[in-house]
């Protein structure tokens, strides 16, 4: 056989294999160009800077940057005992530079996260090197003591070597409510202080129960629009669609209308005597807002995946099921339900993840209670300005969603995604 | 949905509980927007119905809310419209000229290493808009971007091309490639062949995903926030800024505009995806 198909020639004299390779790996390359100028844009705009976001957040150059003398000299140093003669020497030279720079207040305040005390103690030997009160030819070690009390304690000297190593993975511990201890080891914040892991349970607690209450109501809704003859279900289909298409923060908007205390919802439970008119609950700026809010503007994305696989399921097998015997709850039960599935999978995953990275609607109706990591982040990166703490945190939510969306494809399939 | 005569009352008493399930949850889900209409018309300052109102007196309704918002004094929702239509605008054509060349790409058959370039391509969609926001601002501040036009309609355009991308490719997967080579047969070249043959097929799906994107240009704001300088206010900044600060009713006159026009899009996006169901020979 190989030997007949290696004799097939083009009408160039080139072998049929040949020729067919090379009209292959043509079309390969066409189809690749097409995809090129989005694939390059993605990656520079969107892929490398979230490479830029791990880079920030477990940067910790600058005082590596600021103190290059003193660190070389530590090299040698055992960091038990106080440091030698080089080690100051090399501080004090590296100081004087900071000092022309005007840059040892962001030192300060660097060493002062590292321990606290740093501050003063920095400013004191500001001023001594200022004045000129340190005299180069003698022992530098002496005079630097002799500022101030902390400046013989080892320890402020082990907290300067800690700050060596020009990465670090405190912005990571930090989200997790830890610490690096004095003598290095992970320690744990006082409880009391523990606000990133309660935003974390918080942020899953959210996530899961939107998830559940959309999946509840969505399902029946789902299976209504799919049985329904077209000419209904059409009309109902709106209901669906017109809040999916409608701004988000119109949607938020009218959810602060109908849960303040004296909007229609408690004007409602007033009505049907449920709470008295005195005494009307609080529903927004909690977790009860959240939930309400976040439930309706997610619903959507899980009816729209159900419904599109419960089309496809022929009325016929359950009928096939009922005329066999089962009840209409068993027939659904064991035929219908499994069919399902795949459509429950796609849409809990999607508002699932669509939930966990919530930010406008928690921010707007969720007050203290019912703020998300999320919220956290923007918070880092627009008020206290901790970059590189706030990218942390979004890698770690990343992360969290990338596992998710790992098990969406292994259970769905990313192809499955249907967009009404 | 009507009943057998012979269904037993237990499961007629369930059928109907079902139907009000879900009649109580399409309440929910559509319920909310029209409470926004009645109140925008309010002739009071209170975002609640008052007595008149409930009445129908005409007295209790008026058009002031909507003058404030056309003529108000310093302010925001005249600048803030028409930079989110450029906005808009541009990132829809920026949207459907990439994504749908790479959605072209994605579905020729001789495409290398397809999972993981359409996982990079649709990331976009996946990763929460917070996280997105704070990537692309670290760019856009690298490249002298930020608080620039050009800076929120490239944030937009990658936001808005895996929409692009997954409604075209999904336009062309029932697409008969027959049809080109025929095209190509009789002496067509590529780009005629794309302009005569291919693209007016996948238009519904093209325009269908330009909707998406135009909706998502529009109504973002996470990433906005992050990008936008005092200048390039957006419709969604303002309503955001309104609704943390006080809400007011001429936000809910901009909110009624903004469901019309919601609708108008959906009216739209549903015509398309039947004329493209109709094209493509699926019967539902």
């Amino acid at each position: 056989m190989s030997s007949e198909t290696q004799q097939i020639l083009t009408t160039d004299g080139i072998p049929l294999s040949v020729s067919l390779k090379k009209a292959e790996r043509k079309n390969k390359i066409k189809a690749f160009l097409l995809v090129v100028p989005l694939l390059l844009f993605l990656i520079i705009t969107y892929i490398l800077p979230i490479g830029d976001m791990f880079m920030r957040s477990i940067d910790d150059k600058m005082v590596t940057n600021m103190l290059p003398k003193t660190f070389t000299a530590m090299e040698k140093w055992d960091g038990k005992e106080m440091p030698p003669e080089e080690v100051f020497a090399g501080f004090y030279s590296d100081f004087k530079i900071l000092v022309q720079n005007k840059e040892h207040g962001k030192l300060a305040q660097r060493l002062n996260k590292e321990k606290n005390g740093f501050n003063s103690i920095i400013k004191k030997l500001f001023r001594q090197v200022q004045r000129n009160k340190i005299d180069e030819g003698r022992s530098i070690k002496e005079q630097i003591m002799k500022v101030h009390k902390r400046w013989r304690d080892v320890e402020y000297w082990q907290a300067i070597k800690r700050t060596a190593p020009p990465y670090t993975t405190a912005k990571y511990l930090k989200g997790m409510d830890m610490y690096y201890g004095p003598d290095g080891n992970i320690m744990q914040v006082d409880e009391d202080r523990r606000i990133h892991r309660i935003l974390w349970l918080r942020t899953l607690e959210i996530a899961f129960f939107v998830t559940l209450f959309s999946f509840l109501m969505g399902y029946p809704i789902a299976h209504l629009l799919a049985t329904l003859p077209m000419k209904y279900s059409n009309l109902l289909m709106i209901c669906v669609l017109l809040p999916f298409w409608t701004s988000l923060l119109v949607r938020t908007a009218s959810w602060m209308i109908l849960l303040q205390q004296q909007g229609i919802v408690n004007d409602f439970f007033v009505m049907i005597g449920l709470v008295a008119d005195d005494n009307r609950p609080e529903m927004m700026y909690n977790k009860v807002g959240t939930y309400v809010a976040m439930t309706q503007i997610l619903l959507p994305f899980m009816v729209l995946p159900l419904y599109s696989v419960m089309k496809t399921i022929s009325p016929s097998l359950m009928r096939a099921g009922k005329s066999l015997g089962g009840t209409p709850f068993v027939a659904f039960w064991k035929i219908y339900f499994p069919l399902t599935i795949p459509g429950i999978g796609a849409g809990c995953l999607l508002v699932f993840i669509l939930a966990i990275g919530y930010y406008i609607t928690p921010a707007l109706v969720g007050g203290a209670s019912g703020t998300l990591i999320s919220n956290q982040i923007a918070y880092h990166m627009k008020t206290t300005l901790d970059w590189s703490f706030a990218s942390a945190m979004g890698l770690m939510l990343l992360t969290g969603v990338l596992v998710v969306y790992w098990v969406y494809n292994k259970l769905v399939g990313v192809d499955n995604i249907k967009l009404g | 949905m009507a009943l057998p005569k012979y269904t037993e009352t237990r499961y007629r008493v369930w059928h109907y509980s079902y139907l009000f399930i879900c009649a109580c949850v399409f309440i929910f889900l559509i319920a909310p927007l029209f409470v926004i209409f009645p109140l925008s018309f309010n002739a009071e300052e209170f975002l609640v119905f008052s007595e008149g109102m409930k009445n129908l007196d005409p007295d209790a309704f008026s058009l002031r809310w909507y003058k404030d918002m056309i003529y108000g004094t310093k302010n925001p929702w005249g600048l803030a419209a028409k930079n989110s239509f450029i906005i808009a605008i541009f990132a829809t054509i920026g949207s459907i000229i990439l994504g749908t060349l790479a959605a072209l790409g994605l579905s020729s058959r001789y495409m290398p290493y397809k999972g993981i370039i359409m996982a990079t391509l649709i990331s976009p969609m996946i990763v929460p808009l917070i996280i997105s926001g704070v990537a692309i601002f670290f760019f856009m501040a690298k490249a002298g971007l930020a608080a620039t036009h050009t800076g929120i309609v490239l944030a937009h355009i990658i936001l808005g091309t895996p929409f692009v991308v997954i409604t075209v490719t999904a336009t062309l997967t029932g697409f008969d490639h027959s049809v080109t080579r025929a095209a190509s047969s009789l002496g067509s070249n590529p780009v005629n062949t794309f302009m005569k043959i291919t693209l007016p097929l996948i238009l519904p799906g093209v325009i269908s995903g330009g909707l998406f994107a135009f909706v998502t240009s529009f109504d973002e704001v996470v990433v906005v926030l992050f990008l936008a300088g005092l200048e390039n206010t957006t419709i969604p900044i303002q309503m955001w800024t309104g609704l943390r600060e006080q809400l007011s009713p001429t936000i809910l006159a901009v909110a009624t505009c903004l469901i019309v026009l919601s609708t108008l899009i959906l009216v739209s996006a549903e015509l398309l995806r039947r004329r493209s169901e109709r094209l493509r020979g699926i019967n539902r």
